[in-house]
């Protein structure tokens, strides 16, 4: 791919100056995503499934034919998609619906320590009102879940599986297909978060066989406000909505209502109409590249990154090996907020903290990291301007008594 | 980097490495706040003794960036042994220093003025206040 017009591609990235290295906090969003979404407010800015006018049809048009691209992005029928405010969202449609409905203090539900909040939090809550147990999967010594230490946990009492397909902070990408394949052996369902996985790889839900899977938006070059929940369709039928108002139902009376088939069901109110086209521009940009090419590139800037990073010395690297674009580290006896306003000082953005994900931050016994990830839009050149910087960065703190 | 290099070089590098009243005590006569921030992982406990509209004494402790660290360790320097009023005052105005609002000059913050360059880093605000907010809500509890 043709880096250089790549980045020509993203209005953010016509300051020269600046350089984007947090891309799995949101990544930055191409022309065309921006131009999809505009069109919607410009010319046929009206609800859906609502309007019997012409442009309220196109505007459902638009909006469905969305699903229809994520649909395909991930290989699953049209109406197991469910349009969310976000990953995050998803995440907890399937806890509250499919976890507080099914579970009681008999069942296991098996998270990890390497999970976004997003993700063990959800099912946290779930525990503690349905009182089944939550149940960790040991990780690894480099941090990763591993087949071994998730048959050590699964049993016969597993009700859900909830673990993430590449993590936030370590960048690892978890055996997510044997995981599925032996806790459907068990009957427990599995709800991948994918929020770090879609933006990368090519996901084939038929093929991995996962029972849900989440994502965002904004993470793959779509707008903020938009996520997705795949769920297979039996399942989705049999759950009941945690939101109830307009559109999703079907016959109202006084005293009960009925309710749309899956996906509307979960899509009350007016969903995100421009958000969702926006999307589906994302999805466009991103396949029209080629998913492979993407995960590749990314992975060869995380490697260039890293083995310079090792030939600095007070370097922490937490994640060396990682399959993905993702980074975390710290600077020896700098505080990661310390070091992040110097690299601030550089235009270069990258992030500081717990990474919404405290667990694996208390897991590496650390205060924080310091996390660079890496999209389509970076070049070496991104990569060395970043290492000049931690060079830099660690000469200054030293200098001054750190 | 010169804003960053100023920033660093004076009061702050000195209390980050050896603070001043740090430690806490079990003492009831010692109002306690203890103030986390969860994105970052800044987590400052502050405690205040006002005995008749004086501060007696002010303690902290925590974890943190060194920004934190070091504006606790300067608030409670700075505060002890002012009058009730006074340390609000200072406290108010040093605040308003740190978010670029008007402030009074006139009020002699002392070591406290050298986190005027915090204002330039907008990100790092947060960091140099917790303190501060700590301090001002054992007064609240105090009173």
């Amino acid at each position: 791919m043709d880096l250089f017009k790549l980045k020509k591609d993203f209005p953010v990235l016509s300051d020269k100056t600046l350089t984007y290295l947090d891309t799995a906090a949101s990544s930055l969003k191409p022309k065309s995503v921006i131009k999809a979404m505009d069109e919607y407010y410009e010319k046929y800015s009206v609800n859906v499934h609502r309007g019997v006018y012409n442009i309220s049809f196109i505007a459902t048009q638009k909006y469905e034919s969305a699903r229809e691209k994520v649909s395909k992005f991930i290989n699953s029928q049209f109406d197991e998609i469910v349009f969310t405010r976000g990953a995050s969202s998803a995440l907890n449609l399937v806890a509250s619906s499919y976890g507080l409905n099914n579970l009681t203090a008999k069942d296991e539900i098996i998270v990890s320590e390497l999970e976004h909040h997003s993700q063990v939090l959800p099912w946290q809550n779930v525990s503690n009102i349905t009182k089944a147990k939550l149940v960790y999967v040991p990780l690894n010594e480099e941090g990763r879940i591993t087949i071994e230490n998730f048959k050590k946990v699964l049993n016969e009492n597993t009700k859900v599986v909830a673990l993430n397909y590449v993590s936030n902070v370590m960048g690892y990408i978890a055996p997510i297909k044997e995981i599925i394949s032996l806790s459907h052996k068990v009957g427990a369902v599995v709800t991948v978060d994918a929020a770090q996985a879609a933006p990368h790889h090519n996901i084939d839900v038929k093929d991995i066989d996962c029972d849900f899977l989440s994502f965002s938006g904004h993470k793959m070059l779509g707008p903020t406000g938009i996520g997705i929940l795949y769920g297979k369709k039996e399942l989705l039928q049999k759950m009941p909505p945690i939101e109830f108002g307009g559109d999703m139902n079907d016959n109202v009376d006084k005293f009960e209502a009925s309710w749309k088939d899956t996906p509307y069901k979960f899509e009350t109110g007016t969903p995100p109409i421009a958000e969702a086209i926006g999307l589906g521009a994302a999805i466009d940009y991103l396949e029209n590249i080629g998913l492979d090419k993407i995960s590749k590139h990314e992975k060869e800037l995380k490697d260039y990154t890293v083995s310079k990073m090792q030939q600095i010395d007070g370097i922490e690297i937490y994640n060396p090996n990682a399959e993905t674009g993702i980074i975390s580290f710290n600077i020896k006896g700098v505080h990661p907020h310390d070091a992040i306003t110097f690299f601030d000082g550089d235009n270069i953005c990258m992030r500081a903290g717990h990474h919404c994900a405290q667990l694996v931050i208390k897991w590496l016994q650390v205060v924080a990291t310091l996390r660079v990830s890496f999209y389509l839009y970076n070049t070496t050149e991104d990569c060395d301007k970043f290492i000049n910087s931690l060079i830099n960065a660690q000469k200054f703190f030293k200098e001054m008594g750190f | 980097m010169n804003n960053m290099e100023n920033l660093y070089r004076q009061v702050i590098m000195d209390h980050y490495k050896h603070p001043r009243n740090k430690g806490l005590v079990q003492d009831p006569s010692y109002k306690t706040v203890h103030i986390k921030n969860p994105t970052c992982g800044d987590d400052i406990t502050v405690q205040s003794k006002i005995v008749d509209g004086k501060v007696v004494d002010v303690l902290h402790d925590g974890t943190g960036c060194s920004i934190c660290c070091s504006s606790a360790s300067v608030m409670s320097e700075t505060l002890k042994g002012k009058t009730k009023a006074e340390a609000m005052i200072i406290s108010e105005n040093y605040l308003n220093m740190l978010s670029n609002k008007k402030y009074d000059k006139t009020v002699d913050l002392e070591e406290a003025i050298v986190y005027e360059g915090v204002s330039k880093f907008p990100a790092r605000i947060k960091c140099a206040s917790i303190a501060w907010k700590a301090f001002e809500g054992t007064v609240e509890e105090s009173e």
